[in-house]
């Protein structure tokens, strides 16, 4: 394709005028689609606009929206510290150890978050005297902590897989060439595979904190309300759309900054991989 | 013992017959979304790699939304949005008949322009795995762009993508439980309904993950025969 | 995507339907008729795919007093109004009561029964009464959307109140021992008490009925502005209430008359 390199200073034609081909004319037609489509959206959020309906319902939005983000929050860093020792028996040689992880992720990343949720909270439920009797209803007898607990076993599995992969990918010939430096194995897990490892899961690192802020908003199903609760809590009271507009909203400004701020990490630390 | 037999049994007695008809749903529901979802990706990715830059600007924006979204929202906002939306528009232009978009179209529009959000992401990166000679040599021997696509490029990227599109199939059955909340009987809202009739939540609800999980390990056979069959034209 | 399109009563219709008298009663109406399904005794859906409970009996008393071929929906409580309005169905008879917040949504008929609200709590427990002192601190469980969840999340400001999609669930839960009482109607919560479940538990007492809150007892929703369908129906319920088929059905059901006062 390139014919460039040998030529001397040739002038550059003038740019073709653009021809409207057919692409092109779908194109626009749809830029002005979204365009329209994004004016009438603020034009109907503008008319609907409704002081009452803020002041009473914004403030539930806030505490819906705190609820979510500690939530899907705690349960991704419990989710972190459980995905480690299942992400290492999935790489275990022992058929049992790895037999019994495998089980776990299948499980986990098999069904619904939605059943898994339902599973243990009345599931869980209906064994409260047994659980009564070791102690431990107390932490089941709370909503919050039944949806933290499922979805803590949820993220788990799917960053077991995440680092998993991670781990898999980083070049045999590191743990060799530490082997033959005489470090110590935990040492060169610890210190030299994981870091690279963690490069490359940073990415779907990110795409699983998304997935789950997006995948929490199920919880009201089970009385916890997060941001999708208060929403459909509202939009029941008042039967007004606009609630669900401004939750989508909401949801999409979480995102997308998430997404924007994951860019950023990852270009800061891939710096050193640059040519 | 028994009164578990008598609860999972067919008929009026037991749920048998209303968890198989909800499987039949879920099982409906994905397979009706995926061709949707499917045509729909493809075309989004067309547009993402198109030299137009409105064309790809058109596509991202879509993208953005729908992979957002929570999933769950996206189904309220379809089923509640387009239907008052259409109901008014339809006032507006003097019809008075009613339009009814029920809860299984409105769950595989939802689940389908999800899906798609996602498969136009496997179908861009199977359309860069693609060497630009393929295209080249189409042109060379005659086809037109439209016969090049057809007969060069979407075989290839078809064997490409399924990996892919398998992965995002399974998120799909999984997806399908969502609709429950809208009121369409699949298996988790059937199983729910046992569960709460009849108390045994445990039961019930573990069986719903089971048929999932069932549903998945079925997918699995299938996508790996066909990814046998895909990849004959590839042994050496 | 699949739309079908449906018959509609609109007001043109029914003025063909007077202009053209007698004659057009014989086409019998069609109407849908929503409901939850998850409310016994008032509107349950059974094992074997059937609805049954006092809401269908009258439903389908009412239908056939106005000529009607009804056929029912379910629909989950919390987007019933949302679905009666984007026309899944004509009409609600699920023990909906009738409440002005509503009122600015739908139309409703008159009532066709009213009964009081109550606390059950299990058996053991230490709530005396149904103030808003005697439920501090405790956690209680409601249906979301109802004129209970209102009530509570008014009254019982001192108390964890938690919304459940139907009421099935905080029995589940009320069971399960996550919930020190449950707010629902008193008919709702005896049909619980007498299930092999409810053995848990017993009534604290009723709560007398705030009018702002509870409204004047449960009524048909249609969508505003569908007057002729409502008063249809207020037709109907006089009727059924005058020829004995409303006592027949509350009697199955009720040791007293639910129409209340």
């Amino acid at each position: 394709m390139s014919m460039a390199a040998d030529t001397t200073r040739v002038e550059r034609p003038p740019a073709p005028p653009k021809p409207w081909t057919r692409t092109r004319i779908i194109g626009w037609l749809l830029v002005a689609f979204w365009a329209l489509a994004g004016l009438g959206f603020v034009i109907y959020l503008y008319n609907a606009w409704n002081i009452d309906l803020v002041q009473k319902y914004g403030p539930r939005y806030w505490s819906g929206l705190k609820t979510t983000i500690v939530l899907v929050g705690l349960s991704l860093l419990a989710g972190a510290l459980l995905s480690v020792p299942v992400a290492l028996a999935r790489l275990s040689r022992n058929p049992v150890v790895n037999g019994i992880a495998y089980a776990y992720v299948y499980f986990f990343r098999g069904t619904p978050l939605l059943a898994q949720a339902f599973l243990v909270y009345y599931g869980i439920g209906q064994f409260s005297a047994e659980l009564k009797a070791i102690g431990l209803w107390g932490f089941f007898r709370d909503a919050w902590n039944c949806a933290f607990f499922a979805f803590t076993l949820n993220t788990a599995a799917y960053q077991a897989e995440i680092l998993r992969g991670a781990i898999q990918s980083v070049p045999k010939g590191q743990w060799e060439g530490a082997d033959a430096l005489g470090i110590r194995r935990w040492y060169t897990f610890l210190r030299i595979i994981l870091p690279q490892a963690l490069i490359v899961a940073l990415r779907p690192y990110g795409n699983e904190i998304i997935l789950m802020i997006k995948g929490s908003a199920i919880v009201a199903i089970i009385t916890v309300y997060d941001l999708m609760g208060e929403t459909r809590r509202a939009y029941s009271r008042t039967f007004d759309f606009q609630t669900y507009l401004w939750a989508a909203v909401i949801y999409l400004l979480i995102v997308e900054t998430l997404r924007n701020i994951w860019d950023l990490i990852e270009k800061r630390l891939t710096r050193h991989l640059k040519r | 013992m028994d009164k578990v037999a008598i609860l999972l049994s067919w008929g009026d007695q037991g749920w048998a017959d209303e968890i198989a008809s909800g499987v039949v749903v879920t099982v409906a529901l994905a397979l009706a979304t995926l061709p949707f979802g499917m045509l729909l990706g493809f075309f989004i990715a067309l547009a993402k790699q198109s030299r137009e830059p409105s064309l790809r600007l058109a596509a991202n924006i879509y993208t953005t939304i729908f992979r957002g979204l929570p999933e769950l929202l996206t189904l309220f906002l379809v089923y509640f949005g387009v239907q008052i939306g259409l109901t008014q528009a339809l006032k507006a232009i003097g019809f008075s008949e009613g339009i009814e978009v029920n809860s299984f179209a409105a769950g595989m529009f939802a689940l389908g322009v999800v899906f798609s959000s996602y498969a136009s992401e496997v179908f861009l990166s199977a359309f860069r795995g693609i060497p630009q000679g393929q295209y080249e040599g189409g042109f060379a021997v005659g086809l037109s762009s439209g016969q090049t696509m057809r007969l060069v490029v979407l075989p290839q990227l078809i064997r490409i993508a399924l990996p892919g599109l398998a992965n995002l199939w399974l998120v799909l059955l999984k997806d399908t439980a969502l609709v429950s909340v809208v009121g369409l009987s699949d298996i988790l809202r059937q199983t729910g309904i046992a569960a709460r009739v009849s108390k045994e939540a445990f039961l019930f609800y573990g069986i719903a993950c089971l048929l999932y999980l069932v549903l998945a390990m079925i997918s699995s056979i299938g996508i790996s025969a066909i990814e046998r069959r895909a990849a004959r034209g590839n042994a050496r | 995507m699949s739309f079908s399109t449906r018959f509609k009563l609109g007001l043109a219709t029914a003025a063909i339907a007077l202009a053209m008298g007698a004659a057009h009663a014989e086409d019998r109406m069609k109407l849908k008729i929503g409901t939850e399904g998850a409310y016994p005794p008032f509107n349950n859906l059974e094992a074997d795919g059937t609805l049954t409970g006092f809401d269908v009996d009258i439903a389908k008393a009412l239908c056939d007093e106005m000529k009607a071929d009804c056929e029912f929906v379910t629909q989950d409580w919390d987007g019933i109004i949302p679905a009666l309005q984007a026309g899944k169905f004509d009409a609600i008879i699920a023990s909906m009561s009738i409440t002005d917040e509503r009122k600015e949504k739908v139309d409703f008929t008159n009532k066709y029964y009213n009964t009081p609200p109550a606390i059950v709590a299990p058996k053991d427990t230490d709530i005396k009464g149904v103030t808003k002192e005697d439920l501090a601190g405790k956690v209680i469980g409601v249906q979301g959307s109802t004129t209970h969840s209102n009530y509570a999340e008014a009254t019982y400001t001192d108390s964890d109140v938690k919304l459940y999609p139907t009421a099935d669930e905080y029995k589940l839960d009320l069971v399960n021992g996550r919930l020190d009482a449950v707010n629902d109607d008193i008919i709702v919560l005896k049909e619980f008490l007498a299930t092999p479940e409810g053995a848990c538990c017993k009534v604290v007492g009723t709560i007398k009925p705030d009018p702002k809150i509870h409204g004047e007892g449960a009524g048909i929703a249609v969508r505003k502005g569908e007057t002729e369908l409502a008063e249809k129906f207020n037709k109907a319920i006089d009727a059924i209430r005058a020829n004995g088929k409303y006592k027949e059905i509350n009697d199955k059901y009720f040791d007293f008359d639910a129409y209340g006062g």
